[in-house]
């Protein structure tokens, strides 16, 4: 790997350290009644409300439609998120320390693996939420649920939902997307190299040499 | 004795010309834009649905007891703050957490009148951290929280009879001063009226705030004549450090006062050097006099902590010099205002034909040079030549109070002529006059009476509205005017009925307290005895013939909401916690016969109403705050059996 590509790669896998403290995902309401909104932020380890008591309003209302409640602690995805991010760290760490392609590439699946699945849980999640309601409910539409977007606005009964990346997820994608630029140019050089430019070549003993200096 | 032939037909002459103004504006009424506003008016004060007014103001309600919240400049009513009287729909003064907040000496005093709010300041400035507002009849001193807009506090003021000249406030809040409008035997005793002047006295009170908590004290009383006190203004700027009182009744005539305390040509405005006072008793030089007084505050736990105090220090004149004169003042003065550099000290002459306007510098060099015209009961009188600075000549009839623009003009109101009247500072000419509808009281520039006047509108707090609204049987409302004076003629601009009788007023920028706004208080700081953080906590408790229901509510019930077990002439106490958590989410509590009031509960609070069943039966309770879509289901029952039935206590909280 480029020296670079190396940077890039270590820088990138730091910035994930930001999802610490960064939430991953925002989801937003506001109705009538609540012209000031309410929101849910996603975060690595938790769900936490935009608003100190937004979290229990949100669950307040929800028992109007028989909606369950929202525990944080009960969701075990919430308490393994943090070693993923943690280890995605580490491999990416350790593909900019080795300078290894193969590392690089490990990397970049671990990343669009975590990415996709943790949609494809938040989405399990909504839909969970959304349509396994409490019968006994007080409001009852029939055909109606609520399941929250994945991505996007909807309207449910009299809240606007917008469910959106927060700046953690935006971060994430970020990351995702640079470690896929840094992984096709690491690919495209390699092959050049297979090829025997002498160009490249020249590079490749420059980076080397680069390397011993750092 | 032809001094007092005098006054009287000068008064008679006021009246008739009074009458003869009201007559003129009723002419005035059929001119084209029609009572008196001016074409821009409408767009001036409106605002918007959905947008903010500039200015907070709160006025008094008088005689309502209550202050009320207006925005500026719509005249919008934003709420009405329970104080001195009790109000069942927050259950202020009768919920057991407030009841004790109306304790006095007297007992249990519900009801007061409620005549200057007072803004706090910090170096002259509205501060906007608190309210004072006096109770004059059973005299007592309010503090009004402004994030919460809720009563935090009620001193009682011994030895006072009438607290009107109060609770006007120092330049740092140090103090909030009080007088007696009437003089008493002091200490109380039963003393035939006859001997009024040997008698009776009047009492000046200092009451120390705290700048940290706002907590009042009672710091010192100063001993004075037995005229009728009347208003006050401490000193800013240059004349920090001194009060001023004015005083009526110079004749201590004790009937007919109507005549008799309007024979003198001047009384007296009681310049007091508060910190000499201070200095005085801080050297041992005031008495200790017994005293009963009560202090009521809110504790942490938002339930009322009722002390009887005892004792307080007064303070003789003669035994501290250099501590009050008197500045002779012409016929009767009611108001006296202190412009925003604290150096012309204005006062309104109820009868008086000029505004006269006293010089602090001057004031001060009539002391040093001892230019005194004699003494009352050992106040040095200083000669009224020696400290006036000028007087405003032909001002109008019947000048009342005085606020300032912080441009050099004042605005003084004329009851009788029925106006408001700018002047000059700079050379006590009369600049401009605009009528009212009809006989002002005070009026009030937002700040006009700190360092700092917000120069932007005047608001005339009217005492008799007649035929400026739909006629409502013979109970009229009082009004406010709002009038526009960044010009060089004043305009009104708007004219809304008042909540009770507004008397004075204070306002501030919307800035300064809306972000400070509480929205609801937090149910893990909630320290009420009573106070149950979940549904799972609540139960009923039975001992002896009490009953304790720890009850909640959250959109859109109570817990428990069926209760059995209740006998006819048990003492039930029902605790309501309010579990929500969201801002504007109160639920209300109200239950048949209940011979107090509802219960009003904010957001993470606990407020408790106690009930005496008195028959036998299942009788609902409800929510009274519209709370949400399902608030008609918000309900429950109370069986009430026999007195000694067998039925025990149960109730369906979930487990």
């Amino acid at each position: 790997m480029r020296r670079s590509s190396r940077l890039i790669v270590a820088v990138a896998a730091l910035l994930l350290a930001a999802l610490y403290v960064l939430p991953l995902w925002r989801i937003d309401l506001t109705a009538p009644q609540y012209p000031e909104g309410l929101g849910l932020r996603i975060r690595v380890d938790g769900i936490t409300g935009r608003g100190p008591n937004d979290l229990a309003s949100i669950n307040n209302l929800n028992h109007y439609i028989g909606m369950q409640r929202i525990e944080p602690d009960a969701i075990p995805e919430l308490r393994l998120m943090p070693w993923i991010a943690a280890g995605l760290i580490v491999i990416g760490l350790a593909a900019a320390a080795s300078g290894r392609r193969g590392v690089l590439y490990a990397w970049l699946a671990a990343l669009v693996i975590a990415a996709a699945a943790g949609l494809a849980d938040f989405w399990r999640w909504g839909y969970d939420y959304g349509h396994n309601l409490d019968p006994s409910a007080a409001i009852k539409v029939p055909g109606m649920s609520y399941q929250p977007p994945l991505i996007g606005g909807k309207a449910l009964l009299n809240f606007r939902a917008e469910s959106w990346p927060d700046l953690g997820g935006l971060l994430a994608f970020a990351v995702v997307a640079a470690a896929a630029v840094v992984a096709v140019l690491e690919y495209r050089r390699a092959q050049r190299l297979r090829a025997g430019s002498p160009a490249d070549q020249r590079l490749a003993v420059g980076t080397r040499a680069g390397e011993l200096v750092a | 004795m032809s001094n007092s032939t005098g006054a009287r037909r000068m008064g008679v002459a006021a009246m008739l010309i009074a009458a003869a103004a009201a007559a003129n504006t009723g002419c005035g009424k059929a001119e084209p834009g029609g009572a008196g506003a001016v074409g821009d008016a409408a767009s001036r004060v409106y605002v918007a649905p959905g947008h903010y007014d500039e200015l907070y103001a709160f006025l008094s309600g008088g005689f309502s007891g209550q202050v009320a919240v207006y925005g500026l400049p719509s005249g919008r009513l934003l709420r009405e703050i329970p104080v001195f009287s009790q109000d069942p729909e927050e259950a202020w003064g009768y919920s057991e957490q407030s009841k004790g907040m109306l304790n006095t000496s007297y007992g249990f005093v519900p009801w007061d009148d409620a005549h200057h709010p007072e803004l706090s300041q910090t170096g002259g400035e509205p501060d906007g951290r608190w309210l004072f507002i006096n109770g004059n009849n059973t005299p007592r001193i309010a503090r009004i929280d402004l994030a919460k807009m809720e009563t935090e506090e009620i001193l009682e003021i011994p030895h006072a009879a009438g607290n009107h000249a109060s609770p006007f406030i120092t330049q740092n809040t140090e103090y909030a001063v009080s007088a007696t409008r009437f003089s008493v035997p002091t200490p109380q005793a039963d003393v035939p009226l006859s001997e009024y002047k040997e008698k009776f006295k009047g009492v000046l009170t200092f009451v120390k705030v705290d700048s940290a908590t706002g907590r009042m004290s009672l710091a010192f009383q100063i001993l004075m004549p037995g005229f009728d006190y009347d208003l006050a203004h401490a000193g800013k700027g240059p004349s920090h450090g001194w009060a001023f009182f004015t005083s009526y009744n110079s004749e201590q005539a004790n009937a007919l006062k109507e005549v008799n305390a309007s024979k003198n040509d001047k009384d007296y405005i009681a310049a007091v050097n508060w910190k000499q006072a201070e200095a005085c008793v801080a050297q041992g030089k005031a008495r200790e006099q017994p005293a009963r007084y009560a202090r009521n505050y809110m504790t942490e736990a938002h339930t009322a902590k009722s002390e009887m105090l005892s004792g307080v220090k007064v303070l003789e004149v003669a035994a501290c010099p250099g501590a009050v004169y008197y500045l002779p003042t012409p016929k009767s003065p009611h108001g006296v205002d202190v412009d925003p550099s604290g150096e012309y000290i204005a006062a309104g002459g109820k009868l008086a034909t000029v505004i006269p306007v006293h010089s602090f510098t001057r004031i001060s060099k009539a002391i040093a040079d001892k230019a005194f015209d004699g003494e009352v009961s050992g106040i040095p009188v200083l000669k009224y030549e020696a400290i006036v600075a000028g007087e405003v000549k032909e001002p109008g009839l019947g000048p009342l109070h005085t606020e300032f623009d912080g441009r050099g003009n004042a605005y003084t109101s004329m009851f009788l002529s029925s106006e408001i009247v700018k002047w000059s500072l700079k050379d006590f000419t009369v600049l401009d006059r605009i009528p009212v509808y009809y006989s002002i009281g005070h009026l009030m520039i937002p700040g006009g009476d700190s360092r700092k006047p917000y120069g932007k509108y005047v608001v005339a707090l009217n005492k008799i509205t007649k035929d400026r609204y739909l006629p409502t049987g013979p109970t009229l409302s009082q009004s406010a005017q709002l009038i526009d004076i960044t010009g060089d003629k004043m305009k009104l601009l708007l004219d809304f009925p008042t909540t009770g009788e507004p008397h004075y007023a204070q306002a501030i920028p919307a800035s300064l307290i809306k972000d400070r706004q509480v929205k609801a208080y937090k149910l893990g700081e909630n320290t009420d005895p009573f106070a149950v953080k979940s549904e799972k906590e609540t139960r009923v408790v039975r001992k002896g013939t009490r009953v304790d229901v720890y009850m909640t509510t959250i959109r859109s019930h109570f817990a428990p909401d069926n209760i059995e077990g209740v006998q006819v002439g048990d003492s039930v106490y029902f605790h309501i916690t309010n579990l929500e958590q969201d801002w504007d989410v109160p639920h209300g509590f109200a239950i048949t016969g209940a011979n107090n009031s509802e219960l009003l509960v904010m957001p993470g609070q606990t407020r408790t109403v106690t009930w005496v069943p008195n028959r036998v039966g299942v009788f609902p309770f409800y929510c009274t705050d519209f709370c949400s879509a399902l608030h008609q289901e918000m309900q429950g029952y109370v069986r009430v059996s026999p007195r000694g039935s067998a039925t025990q206590v149960t109730y369906n909280s979930p487990k």
